[in-house]
Protein backbone atom coordinates (compact mmCIF):
# COMPACT_ATOMS: atom_id res chain seq x y z
CA UNK A 1 0.00 0.00 0.00
CA UNK A 2 2.62 2.60 0.95
CA UNK A 3 4.75 1.63 -2.18
CA UNK A 4 1.10 2.49 -4.28
CA UNK A 5 1.06 5.84 -2.67
CA UNK A 6 4.79 6.34 -2.89
CA UNK A 7 4.72 5.46 -6.59
CA UNK A 8 1.55 7.58 -7.43
CA UNK A 9 3.11 10.67 -5.77
CA UNK A 10 6.61 10.18 -7.90
CA UNK A 11 4.49 10.01 -11.17
CA UNK A 12 2.25 13.24 -9.54
CA UNK A 13 5.34 15.19 -8.85
CA UNK A 14 7.34 13.95 -12.00
CA UNK A 15 4.53 15.00 -13.96
CA UNK A 16 3.68 18.23 -12.94
CA UNK A 17 7.70 19.09 -12.92
CA UNK A 18 7.61 17.99 -16.68
CA UNK A 19 5.16 20.79 -16.99
CA UNK A 20 7.15 23.02 -15.09
CA UNK A 21 9.85 22.17 -17.37
CA UNK A 22 7.72 22.30 -20.71
CA UNK A 23 5.79 25.56 -19.62
CA UNK A 24 9.60 27.51 -19.20
CA UNK A 25 10.39 26.11 -22.50
CA UNK A 26 7.38 27.66 -24.11
CA UNK A 27 7.98 30.91 -22.37
CA UNK A 28 11.20 31.50 -23.41
CA UNK A 29 10.98 29.97 -27.01
CA UNK A 30 6.96 30.96 -28.22
CA UNK A 31 6.70 33.59 -30.60
CA UNK A 32 5.06 36.09 -29.17
CA UNK A 33 3.03 37.42 -25.67
CA UNK A 34 -0.12 35.35 -26.17
CA UNK A 35 1.32 32.02 -26.83
CA UNK A 36 3.93 32.46 -23.77
CA UNK A 37 1.20 33.52 -21.41
CA UNK A 38 -0.53 30.38 -22.76
CA UNK A 39 2.73 28.09 -22.29
CA UNK A 40 3.17 30.09 -18.51
CA UNK A 41 -0.28 29.71 -17.24
CA UNK A 42 -0.27 25.62 -17.83
CA UNK A 43 3.03 25.28 -15.85
CA UNK A 44 0.45 26.81 -13.09
CA UNK A 45 -2.47 25.08 -13.53
CA UNK A 46 -1.26 22.19 -14.24
CA UNK A 47 2.27 21.48 -12.67
CA UNK A 48 1.29 23.02 -9.96
CA UNK A 49 -2.23 21.17 -9.27
CA UNK A 50 -0.03 17.86 -10.02
CA UNK A 51 2.67 18.47 -7.42
CA UNK A 52 -0.29 19.41 -5.09
CA UNK A 53 -2.04 16.53 -6.14
CA UNK A 54 0.84 14.05 -5.50
CA UNK A 55 2.12 15.88 -2.22
CA UNK A 56 -1.77 15.07 -0.97
CA UNK A 57 -1.47 11.53 0.39
CA UNK A 58 1.51 12.22 1.75
CA UNK A 59 0.32 15.06 4.50
CA UNK A 60 -0.75 14.09 8.23
CA UNK A 61 -3.59 15.81 8.83
CA UNK A 62 -6.77 16.51 6.24
CA UNK A 63 -6.41 20.71 7.27
CA UNK A 64 -2.77 20.24 5.82
CA UNK A 65 -4.12 18.89 2.69
CA UNK A 66 -7.12 21.32 2.35
CA UNK A 67 -4.27 24.28 2.56
CA UNK A 68 -1.99 22.34 0.13
CA UNK A 69 -5.38 22.70 -2.26
CA UNK A 70 -6.10 26.12 -1.56
CA UNK A 71 -3.01 27.13 -2.24
CA UNK A 72 -3.04 25.87 -5.65
CA UNK A 73 -6.59 27.35 -5.84
CA UNK A 74 -5.03 30.97 -5.35
CA UNK A 75 -2.59 30.00 -7.50
CA UNK A 76 -4.98 29.10 -10.38
CA UNK A 77 -7.27 32.71 -9.60
CA UNK A 78 -4.61 34.69 -9.68
CA UNK A 79 -2.57 33.46 -12.82
CA UNK A 80 -5.58 33.34 -15.13
CA UNK A 81 -6.72 37.05 -13.68
CA UNK A 82 -3.00 38.48 -14.02
CA UNK A 83 -2.78 36.68 -17.67
CA UNK A 84 -6.34 38.00 -18.65
CA UNK A 85 -4.54 41.70 -17.47
CA UNK A 86 -1.28 41.36 -19.03
CA UNK A 87 -2.66 39.79 -22.48
CA UNK A 88 -4.98 43.27 -22.48
CA UNK A 89 -2.23 45.80 -21.77
CA UNK A 90 0.16 43.91 -24.48
CA UNK A 91 -2.62 44.08 -26.94
CA UNK A 92 -2.96 47.74 -25.71
CA UNK A 93 0.61 48.54 -26.21
CA UNK A 94 1.01 46.86 -29.69
CA UNK A 95 -2.41 48.19 -31.31
CA UNK A 96 -2.64 51.68 -30.19
CA UNK B 1 20.10 14.55 -3.12
CA UNK B 2 20.12 17.34 -0.54
CA UNK B 3 23.25 18.63 -1.66
CA UNK B 4 22.81 18.80 -5.27
CA UNK B 5 19.86 20.65 -4.41
CA UNK B 6 21.92 23.30 -2.08
CA UNK B 7 24.28 23.33 -4.72
CA UNK B 8 21.78 23.96 -7.75
CA UNK B 9 19.57 26.72 -5.15
CA UNK B 10 23.55 28.09 -4.91
CA UNK B 11 24.30 28.31 -8.16
CA UNK B 12 20.78 29.75 -9.19
CA UNK B 13 20.93 32.68 -6.76
CA UNK B 14 24.63 33.30 -7.96
CA UNK B 15 22.91 33.51 -11.73
CA UNK B 16 20.47 35.22 -10.68
CA UNK B 17 22.73 38.19 -8.85
CA UNK B 18 24.91 38.22 -11.68
CA UNK B 19 21.54 39.04 -13.79
CA UNK B 20 20.67 41.86 -11.31
CA UNK B 21 23.82 43.48 -11.33
CA UNK B 22 25.13 43.09 -15.60
CA UNK B 23 21.78 43.20 -17.04
CA UNK B 24 21.47 45.89 -19.33
CA UNK B 25 17.44 46.48 -19.27
CA UNK B 26 16.74 47.94 -15.42
CA UNK B 27 13.34 46.06 -15.91
CA UNK B 28 14.73 42.83 -16.31
CA UNK B 29 17.11 43.72 -13.94
CA UNK B 30 13.77 44.41 -11.27
CA UNK B 31 12.31 41.01 -12.22
CA UNK B 32 15.49 38.88 -11.22
CA UNK B 33 16.17 40.67 -8.25
CA UNK B 34 12.07 39.98 -7.40
CA UNK B 35 13.05 36.11 -8.44
CA UNK B 36 15.98 36.67 -6.27
CA UNK B 37 14.28 37.46 -3.17
CA UNK B 38 11.80 34.37 -3.96
CA UNK B 39 14.50 32.00 -4.03
CA UNK B 40 16.32 33.48 -1.07
CA UNK B 41 12.92 32.43 0.63
CA UNK B 42 13.68 28.83 -0.15
CA UNK B 43 17.79 29.27 0.69
CA UNK B 44 15.96 30.26 3.93
CA UNK B 45 13.59 27.41 4.38
CA UNK B 46 16.24 25.08 3.70
CA UNK B 47 18.28 26.06 6.77
CA UNK B 48 15.09 25.64 8.75
CA UNK B 49 14.51 29.18 9.01
CA UNK B 50 10.71 29.24 8.09
CA UNK B 51 9.76 32.88 9.80
CA UNK B 52 12.78 34.52 7.90
CA UNK B 53 12.41 32.89 5.15
CA UNK B 54 8.06 33.85 5.15
CA UNK B 55 9.46 37.57 5.54
CA UNK B 56 12.22 37.19 2.80
CA UNK B 57 9.24 36.41 0.36
CA UNK B 58 7.16 39.05 1.42
CA UNK B 59 8.97 41.97 2.22
CA UNK B 60 12.42 40.83 0.38
CA UNK B 61 10.62 40.01 -3.67
CA UNK B 62 6.86 41.47 -2.98
CA UNK B 63 7.21 45.15 -1.34
CA UNK B 64 10.71 45.58 -2.85
CA UNK B 65 9.81 44.59 -6.06
CA UNK B 66 6.89 46.61 -6.08
CA UNK B 67 9.18 49.55 -4.75
CA UNK B 68 11.59 49.00 -7.29
CA UNK B 69 8.56 48.80 -10.30
CA UNK B 70 6.93 51.59 -8.98
CA UNK B 71 10.51 53.54 -8.85
CA UNK B 72 11.06 52.42 -12.36
CA UNK B 73 7.71 53.37 -13.91
CA UNK B 74 8.07 57.24 -12.44
CA UNK B 75 12.16 57.03 -13.94
CA UNK B 76 10.81 56.20 -17.03
CA UNK B 77 8.93 59.46 -17.45
CA UNK B 78 11.50 60.78 -17.06
CA UNK B 79 13.96 59.35 -19.15
CA UNK B 80 16.62 58.75 -16.03
CA UNK B 81 16.27 55.03 -17.08
CA UNK B 82 18.78 55.28 -19.92
CA UNK B 83 21.04 57.16 -18.06
CA UNK B 84 24.11 54.60 -16.82
CA UNK B 85 26.61 54.95 -13.89
CA UNK B 86 29.86 56.66 -15.00
CA UNK B 87 32.88 53.66 -15.38
CA UNK B 88 34.44 55.54 -11.67
CA UNK B 89 31.24 54.66 -9.84
CA UNK B 90 31.06 51.49 -11.46
CA UNK B 91 34.13 50.35 -10.26
CA UNK B 92 34.34 51.54 -7.28
CA UNK B 93 30.30 50.02 -6.47
CA UNK B 94 32.23 47.01 -7.80
CA UNK B 95 35.25 46.88 -4.58
CA UNK B 96 32.65 47.76 -2.22
CA UNK B 97 30.75 44.91 -3.06
CA UNK B 98 33.80 42.67 -3.13
CA UNK B 99 34.95 44.12 0.35
CA UNK B 100 31.89 43.21 1.85
CA UNK B 101 31.38 39.58 0.19
CA UNK B 102 35.02 39.02 1.56
CA UNK B 103 34.59 40.30 5.03
CA UNK B 104 31.28 38.49 4.94
CA UNK B 105 33.14 34.80 3.66
CA UNK B 106 35.72 35.87 6.72
CA UNK B 107 33.18 35.69 9.62
CA UNK B 108 31.17 32.92 8.27
CA UNK B 109 34.75 30.81 7.77
CA UNK B 110 36.03 31.74 11.07
CA UNK B 111 32.99 30.86 13.17
CA UNK B 112 34.14 28.72 15.62
CA UNK B 113 32.82 25.15 15.65
CA UNK B 114 30.41 24.04 17.10
CA UNK B 115 29.20 27.72 16.97
CA UNK B 116 27.68 29.69 19.41
CA UNK B 117 24.37 29.61 20.05
CA UNK B 118 21.37 31.00 22.94
CA UNK B 119 19.10 28.24 21.38
CA UNK B 120 19.10 26.29 24.54
CA UNK B 121 18.42 29.27 26.66
CA UNK B 122 16.43 30.74 24.57
CA UNK B 123 13.72 27.18 24.61
CA UNK B 124 14.89 27.60 28.65
CA UNK B 125 13.14 30.77 29.12
CA UNK B 126 10.10 30.41 26.36
CA UNK B 127 7.56 29.63 28.77
CA UNK B 128 6.92 32.99 30.57
CA UNK B 129 6.50 34.48 27.64
CA UNK B 130 3.77 32.33 26.88
CA UNK B 131 4.46 31.95 23.09
CA UNK B 132 5.68 28.78 21.36
CA UNK B 133 7.80 30.18 19.17
CA UNK B 134 11.35 31.21 20.30
CA UNK B 135 11.84 33.54 16.92
CA UNK B 136 8.99 35.83 18.18
CA UNK B 137 9.66 35.58 21.55
CA UNK B 138 12.96 37.25 20.96
CA UNK B 139 11.29 39.97 18.26
CA UNK B 140 8.47 40.50 20.71
CA UNK B 141 9.81 39.96 24.62
CA UNK B 142 13.70 39.67 24.91
CA UNK B 143 14.69 42.22 21.81
CA UNK B 144 11.68 43.92 21.53
CA UNK B 145 13.52 47.35 21.52
CA UNK B 146 15.00 46.37 18.35
CA UNK B 147 11.71 45.81 17.04
CA UNK B 148 9.98 48.99 18.47
CA UNK B 149 12.88 50.80 16.42
CA UNK B 150 12.29 48.57 13.07
CA UNK B 151 8.85 50.28 12.97
CA UNK B 152 9.79 53.41 13.79
CA UNK B 153 11.94 53.52 10.89
CA UNK B 154 9.39 52.22 8.92
CA UNK B 155 7.72 55.42 9.36
CA UNK B 156 10.68 57.43 8.90
CA UNK B 157 11.00 55.63 5.49
CA UNK B 158 7.33 57.01 4.54
CA UNK B 159 8.29 60.35 5.89
CA UNK B 160 11.02 60.46 3.81
CA UNK B 161 9.04 59.57 0.65
CA UNK B 162 6.05 62.23 1.47
CA UNK B 163 9.01 64.81 1.91
CA UNK B 164 9.80 64.77 -2.25
CA UNK B 165 6.40 65.82 -2.78
CA UNK B 166 6.13 69.68 -4.03
CA UNK B 167 4.07 72.06 -2.00
CA UNK B 168 1.51 72.26 -3.93
CA UNK B 169 0.95 68.24 -3.54
CA UNK B 170 0.73 68.75 0.74
CA UNK B 171 -2.00 66.58 2.00
CA UNK B 172 -2.94 65.64 -1.30
CA UNK B 173 -3.35 61.80 -2.28
CA UNK B 174 -0.88 59.91 -3.79
CA UNK B 175 -1.14 59.17 -7.80
CA UNK B 176 -3.26 55.85 -7.89
CA UNK B 177 -2.95 54.41 -11.75
CA UNK B 178 -6.52 52.42 -12.41
CA UNK B 179 -7.16 49.38 -14.43
CA UNK B 180 -10.68 49.06 -14.99
CA UNK B 181 -10.26 45.80 -16.58
CA UNK B 182 -12.88 42.77 -16.03
CA UNK B 183 -10.55 40.34 -14.75
CA UNK B 184 -8.90 42.87 -12.65
CA UNK B 185 -12.37 44.06 -10.63
CA UNK B 186 -12.96 40.43 -10.81
CA UNK B 187 -9.44 39.29 -8.54
CA UNK B 188 -9.92 42.48 -6.59
CA UNK B 189 -13.26 41.40 -5.47
CA UNK B 190 -12.67 37.38 -4.76
CA UNK B 191 -9.15 38.00 -3.61
CA UNK B 192 -8.84 40.26 -0.63
CA UNK B 193 -11.63 38.80 1.70
CA UNK B 194 -9.15 35.98 1.54
CA UNK B 195 -6.20 37.71 1.83
CA UNK B 196 -7.25 39.50 4.71
CA UNK B 197 -8.09 36.38 6.65
CA UNK B 198 -4.52 34.79 5.67
CA UNK B 199 -2.40 38.36 6.81
CA UNK B 200 -4.33 38.76 9.94
CA UNK B 201 -3.67 34.85 10.74
CA UNK B 202 -0.22 34.77 9.80
CA UNK B 203 0.19 37.45 13.08
CA UNK B 204 -2.02 35.25 15.65
CA UNK B 205 -0.14 32.27 14.36
CA UNK B 206 2.96 33.58 15.29
CA UNK B 207 2.65 33.06 18.49
CA UNK B 208 3.00 29.51 18.24
CA UNK B 209 4.14 29.08 14.62
CA UNK B 210 6.70 30.62 11.97
CA UNK B 211 4.37 34.15 10.82
CA UNK B 212 4.80 37.28 12.16
CA UNK B 213 2.88 40.90 12.09
CA UNK B 214 5.71 42.38 9.05
CA UNK B 215 4.38 39.15 6.93
CA UNK B 216 1.13 39.65 7.87
CA UNK B 217 1.33 43.31 7.42
CA UNK B 218 2.61 42.75 3.50
CA UNK B 219 -0.36 40.78 3.22
CA UNK B 220 -3.06 43.59 3.98
CA UNK B 221 -0.77 46.31 1.88
CA UNK B 222 -1.14 43.71 -1.33
CA UNK B 223 -4.82 43.27 -0.83
CA UNK B 224 -5.35 46.82 -0.38
CA UNK B 225 -3.61 48.05 -3.43
CA UNK B 226 -4.87 45.34 -5.26
CA UNK B 227 -8.48 47.08 -4.76
CA UNK B 228 -6.56 50.69 -5.60
CA UNK B 229 -5.19 49.34 -8.78
CA UNK B 230 -8.72 48.05 -9.95
CA UNK B 231 -10.73 51.37 -9.12
CA UNK B 232 -12.44 49.67 -6.09
CA UNK B 233 -10.79 51.59 -3.31
CA UNK B 234 -9.37 55.13 -3.18
CA UNK B 235 -6.01 55.87 -1.47
CA UNK B 236 -6.59 58.52 1.42
CA UNK B 237 -5.09 62.50 1.85
CA UNK B 238 -1.93 62.35 3.46
CA UNK B 239 -3.77 64.67 5.93
CA UNK B 240 -6.63 62.67 6.73
CA UNK B 241 -6.24 62.16 10.47
CA UNK B 242 -7.59 58.48 10.23
CA UNK B 243 -4.71 57.61 8.21
CA UNK B 244 -2.14 59.74 10.56
CA UNK B 245 -3.93 57.59 13.27
CA UNK B 246 -3.60 54.27 11.63
CA UNK B 247 0.22 54.98 11.00
CA UNK B 248 1.07 56.05 14.53
CA UNK B 249 -1.40 53.35 16.43
CA UNK B 250 1.17 50.16 16.51
CA UNK B 251 3.97 52.47 17.43
CA UNK B 252 2.39 54.55 20.12
CA UNK B 253 0.94 51.19 21.77
CA UNK B 254 4.25 49.54 21.79
CA UNK B 255 5.49 52.39 23.54
CA UNK B 256 2.56 52.97 25.94
CA UNK B 257 3.21 49.05 27.12
CA UNK B 258 6.84 49.41 27.15
CA UNK B 259 6.39 52.49 29.43
CA UNK B 260 4.15 50.66 31.25
CA UNK B 261 6.76 48.19 31.79
CA UNK B 262 8.56 50.59 34.24
CA UNK B 263 5.90 50.41 36.88
CA UNK B 264 4.65 47.07 36.07
CA UNK B 265 7.89 44.93 35.52
CA UNK B 266 10.27 47.17 36.59
CA UNK B 267 12.07 47.64 33.14
CA UNK B 268 11.62 49.98 29.69
CA UNK B 269 9.26 47.27 27.57
CA UNK B 270 9.25 44.61 30.19
CA UNK B 271 6.01 42.39 30.87
CA UNK B 272 4.55 40.65 33.92
CA UNK B 273 4.82 37.51 33.28
CA UNK B 274 0.96 36.78 34.27
CA UNK B 275 -0.17 39.11 31.48
CA UNK B 276 2.57 38.85 28.97
CA UNK B 277 0.99 37.18 25.90
CA UNK B 278 -1.90 39.36 26.54
CA UNK B 279 -0.24 42.30 26.07
CA UNK B 280 2.27 40.69 23.27
CA UNK B 281 -1.02 40.74 21.62
CA UNK B 282 -2.58 44.16 22.52
CA UNK B 283 1.11 45.54 20.49
CA UNK B 284 0.42 43.03 17.61
CA UNK B 285 -3.25 44.11 17.00
CA UNK B 286 -2.60 47.63 16.22
CA UNK B 287 0.71 46.91 14.46
CA UNK B 288 -0.02 44.64 11.65
CA UNK B 289 -2.35 48.05 10.70
CA UNK B 290 0.19 50.22 10.85
CA UNK B 291 2.83 48.13 9.01
CA UNK B 292 -0.14 47.21 6.82
CA UNK B 293 -0.96 51.06 6.11
CA UNK B 294 2.85 52.04 5.92
CA UNK B 295 3.95 49.56 3.49
CA UNK B 296 0.75 50.66 1.09
CA UNK B 297 1.47 53.73 1.15
CA UNK B 298 5.41 53.40 0.74
CA UNK B 299 4.49 51.40 -2.82
CA UNK B 300 2.12 54.55 -3.62
CA UNK B 301 4.37 56.77 -3.31
CA UNK B 302 4.27 60.69 -2.54
CA UNK B 303 1.33 63.02 -3.41
CA UNK B 304 0.82 64.69 -6.33
CA UNK B 305 -1.24 67.95 -6.80
CA UNK B 306 -4.82 67.37 -7.38
CA UNK B 307 -5.00 68.47 -10.71
CA UNK B 308 -3.00 65.38 -11.61
CA UNK B 309 -3.92 62.49 -9.08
Amino acid sequence: MTLLRDLFSIVAICAGGFFFLAGTVGLLRFPDMLTRLHALTKADNLGLGLIVLGLLPRVGSVLGGVKLVAVWALALLASACVSQVAARMGRLRDEP
Amino acid sequence: MSLGLDLLLAALMLGLAGWTVLGRDMFAAIAAFIAYGLLLGIVWVRVGALDVALTEAAVGGGVTGGLLIAAWARLRATAMVERKAGAGLAVLAALASLGVAVLLAAVVLHLPQPAPTLVPEAMANLAPTGLGNPVSATLMAWRALDTLLEKLVLLLALLGIWSVAPDAAWGARPAASVDRDGALTFLAQFLPPVGVVVGIYTVWTSADAPGGAFQGGTILAAMWLLAVRAGLADLPRVASRWLRLALVAGPAVFLAVGLAGFVLAGHFLAYPEAVAKPLIVLIEAPMILSIGVSLALMVAGPPVPKGDA
